[in-house]
C-alpha cells in the first residue's frame, strides 16, 4: 500500500491499524485471552486478557513500523528508510571532511592519556580498541585489499602472542627483542598457510583459513609440556621503558629515573602509546604499499584473477605477499598482547575473535582504513557500554550489523580512493564511488 | 616469408580434464603481421590464446617464441617476454580508475618509459585520456575495449594477443577499435594475433587469417583469400556483415 498525500495518508494509515487491531484482538482474544484448564468435574476458562492485548498492540505496531520503514519507499530510493548518518550524502561528506577527520582523529588518540577525565578504565579501553583497529588494519591487507576472505586471523595473532611468551618463557627474551620475531614468525605461518590455499578463492578460501585458525588453537591447547595447553601461559614479562628501565615502584624504576612521582598508571600509559605506535605503523605501511606496485597487485588481485595473470603478474607471490603481510602485523599485536596481559591461553584466540576482526573490516568499508576504525570503536566500545545486558548484547550486535549491511551494504566508509593521478589529483566524483558497480 | 616465425605453434593439444579442446593446432605468426584466427563459439580460439600464454599449459605439440620453448614456461613469465593479451570479455580492473588500470598493465615494463607509454596510449585512444580518473567499471563497453587494448600496450609488447575484442560493441565502434589495431601495426610494427568471431572485419583487417572448426584448424589463406571463399561466405559471413 502506497500512501500519497499527508493528510489521506494519515486517514489510510489509521483505518489499517485499526483493522489490524480488529483483526487481532479476536484472533488472540480467542487463542490466547481465554484458557481452559482441567479442574475436577470439567474445565474452567481462565481470561488472561492482558496478554492478549500485549499481542495485538504488538502486531498494530509491527504493522506501523513496516508502514513507516519498509512499505512507503519513495519508487527509486535505494533501500529501506534509514537513518540520515546512513545515507550515501551523508558518507560522501564524511569523506570528504576526511581530511579534517583523519588528523583530528590522531590529534585525540595522542592526547587522550592526558585528558582531565581520562581515568584507568577508558585507558584499559582505549587499548583494547586500538589492538582491535590493528588487526582490523592488518586483516584489511588481506580481506579488503587483496580480496583474500580470511576467516582464521586470529591464528597469526595466537602465534604472535605464543612467540613472545614461549622466547620470554625459555630463553628469556626482552619483549623488544621478541617484537619483531613474533611479527617474522606469523608471517612465515602465513606464507605457509598460503601455500595450500593459492588456488582457492572465495568460500573454498574461507573453509580452509577457518580450519587453520582452528588447527593452531588446537595445537596450543593439546601441546601441554610446551605450551602449557589449556592453563596457558603466564608470568609474561611486562614491557620495559625501550629496554631503559622498568615501570616497578622504588629506585631504579621509571619514575624515579625521570625524577616524577610514581604511578601505576604510567606503565598503562606507555601500553597505550605502544599500541598507538603499532596500530600507525601498520596503517602507514598499508597506504604507502597501496601506492606501490604490489599493493596495485593486491587491489588487481581483488578484482580479477585471471586478468591479473594474462598482464603477467605472478599471482602467487602477490597473494603469500598478502597474507605475509597480513599475518606479520597480527604477529605484533599477538606479542603486545602477551605482553599487556601477562598471560595467554589459547582461550584468547577462538574463532570469535577472527570473526569479529573481519565483523570490523567489513562494517567499516572494506579497504577504507578510517572505516576500520569507526567501526572498532563502536564495536568494541559498544561492547563494553552494553556490559550489563550480558545475555543480549550479542543479539543487539547481530540486529546493528545487519541494519547496518542493510543501509550501508559496502560498509560505513564504501568507496576508494585512487593510489595515482595523472598530473592533477582530482577526486573520483561521489557519485562513482557510492555506486560500487563494477565488482 | 622464410624467416623464423615470431611465434609458431606446432601440434599443439589442450585439455580441460579429459575434454580435449585443441587437437592439433599448428600455425606461424610472422613479424610485423596482423594474424587473425576465426571460428565459432565454442571452436577453441580463446583456449588456443590462452594456451599460447600457458595458462593451461598444452599437453602435447610445442611453442615457440622468438626461438624460445615457452610451452611449459609460466603465464607471468611468458608476460615477460614482450607477449601481451587484452583478454576475451575485456576483465579490465572495474574499481580501478583508467590510470591505475594502465599503470597496472605497465607492472612488467621498464618502468622509466611509463610517461611516454601512456602519452602513446592516450594518443591512440584519446577518449581513455578524459576518462583516466574514472573507474573501470563506469566506462562503455567501447571504452573498456579500448582500456584493454591500451593497459595490454602498456607492457610493452612485440606481440599483441586480442581476445574478441569486437564482442558486443556497435559497429562504428568496431570500427574505430579494429582502426586504431591497424595504426598500431602499420606505424609501430606491432605484431597482432586477433582473435575473432566477427570474420567480416577480421579478415578485412589481417594479412593472414586461419580458421578454426572443433579445435582444428581447417582453412588457412591471406585474408582477401578467406573472404572471397565460398565456405567462408556461408560459415561465417551471411547475414553477419556490417
Ligand atoms: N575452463 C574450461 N573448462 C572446461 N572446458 C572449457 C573451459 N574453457 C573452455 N572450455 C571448452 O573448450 C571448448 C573451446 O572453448 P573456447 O576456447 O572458449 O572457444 P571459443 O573461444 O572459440 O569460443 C569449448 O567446448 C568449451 O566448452
Ligand atoms: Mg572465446
Amino acid at each position: 500500500m502506497v500512501l500519497r498525500g499527508p493528510r489521506t495518508a494519515a486517514a489510510t494509515l489509521l483505518a489499517d491499524l485499526v483493522v489490524t487491531a480488529v483483526i487481532s484482538l479476536v484472533i488472540f482474544g480467542v487463542m490466547v485471552g481465554l484458557r481452559t484448564e482441567t479442574i475436577p468435574g470439567g474445565l474452567k476458562l481462565v481470561p488472561r486478557w492482558s496478554a492478549a492485548l500485549g499481542l495485538a498492540a504488538m502486531v498494530v505496531a509491527g504493522r506501523l513500523m513496516l508502514h513507516l520503514i519498509w512499505w512507503n519507499r519513495k519508487p527509486g530510493a535505494r533501500s529501506a528508510w534509514s537513518p540520515a548518518g546512513m545515507m550515501p550524502d551523508w558518507a560522501r561528506n564524511l569523506k570528504l571532511s576526511g581530511r579534517f577527520v583523519r588528523p583530528a582523529t590522531l590529534i585525540f588518540a595522542l592526547v587522550l592519556p592526558f585528558l582531565p577525565f581520562t581515568d584507568r578504565y577508558i585507558l584499559d579501553l582505549s587499548i583494547l580498541v586500538l589492538t582491535y583497529v590493528m588487526l582490523g588494519w592488518g586483516l584489511n591487507i588481506v580481506v579488503g585489499l587483496a580480496g583474500l576472505l580470511d576467516l582464521g586471523y586470529v591464528a597469526f595473532y595466537a602465534v604472535g602472542a605464543y612467540s613472545y611468551a614461549l622466547l620470554a618463557h625459555y630463553f628469556g627474551w626482552s619483549f623488544w627483542l621478541c617484537l619483531p620475531v613474533s611479527g617474522i614468525l606469523a608471517a612465515f605461518w602465513g606464507i605457509i598457510l598460503g601455500f595450500p590455499v593459492l588456488r582457492l578463492r572465495g568460500d573454498y578460501l574461507a573453509i580452509v583459513t577457518l580450519a587453520f585458525g582452528e588447527i593452531i588453537r588446537i595445537v596450543l591447547l593439546n601441546w601441554y609440556w610446551f605450551t602449557g595447553g589449556p592453563d596457558g601461559i603466564s608470568g609474561i614479562p611486562r614491557p620495559d621503558f625501550f629496554g631503559i628501565v622498568g615501570f616497578e615502584r622504588g629506585p631504579g624504576g621509571f619514575a624515579d629515573t625521570f625524577g616524577i612521582e610514581y604511578s601505576s598508571l604510567h606503565r598503562i600509559v606507555f601500553l597505550y602509546f605502544l599500541i598507538l605506535a603499532l596500530a600507525l605503523l601498520t596503517n602507514f605501511v598499508t597506504i604507502r604499499l597501496r601506492r606501490l606496485p604490489i599493493g596495485r597487485a593486491w587491489e588487481a588481485l581483488r578484482e580479477d584473477e585471471i586478468a591479473c595473470r594474462s598482464l603477467g603478474l605472478n599471482t602467487t607471490t602477490v597473494k603469500l605477499s598478502a597474507f605475509a603481510t597480513g599475518a606479520l602485523f597480527a604477529g605484533f599485536a599477538g606479542a603486545f598482547f602477551a605482553t599487556r596481559q601477562g598471560f595467554i591461553s589459547p582461550e584468547s584466540f577462538t574463532f570469535t575473535e577472527s570473526a569479529l576482526v573481519l565483523a570490523i573490516v567489513v562494517l567499516g568499508g572494506m579497504g577504507s582504513q578510517m572505516g576500520v576504525v569507526i567501526a572498532s570503536v563502536a564495536l568494541i566500545g559498544g561492547f563494553e557500554v552494553f556490559r550489563e545486558f550480558e545475555q543480549y548484547r550479542m543479539l543487539i550486535f547481530g540486529l546493528a550489523m545487519v541494519l547496518i549491511m542493510i543501509w550501508r551494504p559496502r560498509g560505513l566508509i564504501a568507496g576508494r580512493e585512487p593510489s595515482i593521478f595523472f598530473r592533477t589529483r582530482k577526486t573520483i566524483s561521489g557519485a562513482l564511488v557510492s555506486q560500487g558497480e563494477g565488482h | 616469408m622464410n624467416a623464423p616465425a615470431l611465434l609458431s605453434v606446432s601440434q599443439v593439444e589442450t585439455f580441460y580434464g579429459r575434454i580435449q579442446a585443441l587437437r592439433g593446432v599448428s600455425l606461424d605468426v610472422h613479424e610485423g603481421e596482423i594474424v587473425t584466427l576465426i571460428g565459432a563459439n565454442g571452436a577453441g580460439k580463446s583456449t588456443l590464446m590462452m594456451t599460447i600464454c600457458g595458462s593451461p599449459q598444452a599437453r602435447s605439440g610445442q611453442i615457440l617464441y622468438r626461438g624460445h620453448d615457452i610451452t611449459r614456461t609460466p603465464t607471468h613469465q611468458i608476460m615477460h617476454m614482450g607477449i601481451a593479451q587484452s583478454p576475451e570479455g575485456r576483465r579490465i580492473f572495474g574499481r580501478m580508475t583508467v590510470m591505475e588500470n594502465l599503470r597496472i598493465g605497465a607492472s612488467v615494463a621498464d618502468p622509466s618509459h611509463f610517461d611516454r607509454d601512456i602519452e602513446r596510449a592516450f594518443a591512440l585512444f584519446p577518449l581513455l585520456k578524459e576518462r583516466r580518473n574514472q573507474r573501470g567499471g563506469t566506462l562503455s563497453g567501447g571504452e573498456q575495449q579500448m582500456l584493454a587494448i591500451a593497459r595490454a600496450l602498456m607492457a610493452q609488447p612485440r606481440l599483441l594477443l586480442l581476445d574478441e575484442p569486437s564482442l558486443g560493441l556497435a559497429p562504428l565502434v568496431i570500427k574505430q577499435i579494429f582502426g586504431a589495431i591497424r595504426e598500431l601495426n602499420a606505424t609501430q610494427g606491432l605484431t597482432v594475433f586477433l582473435v575473432e568471431q566477427n570474420a567480416h572485419h577480421a579478415l578485412r583487417l589481417a594479412h593472414r587469417g586461419y580458421v578454426m572448426v572443433n579445435g582444428k584448424i581447417t582453412m588457412t589463406g591471406t585474408g582477401v583469400e578467406l573472404l572471397g571463399r565460398e565456405e567462408i561466405r556461408a560459415a561465417y559471413l551471411e547475414g553477419g556483415v556490417h
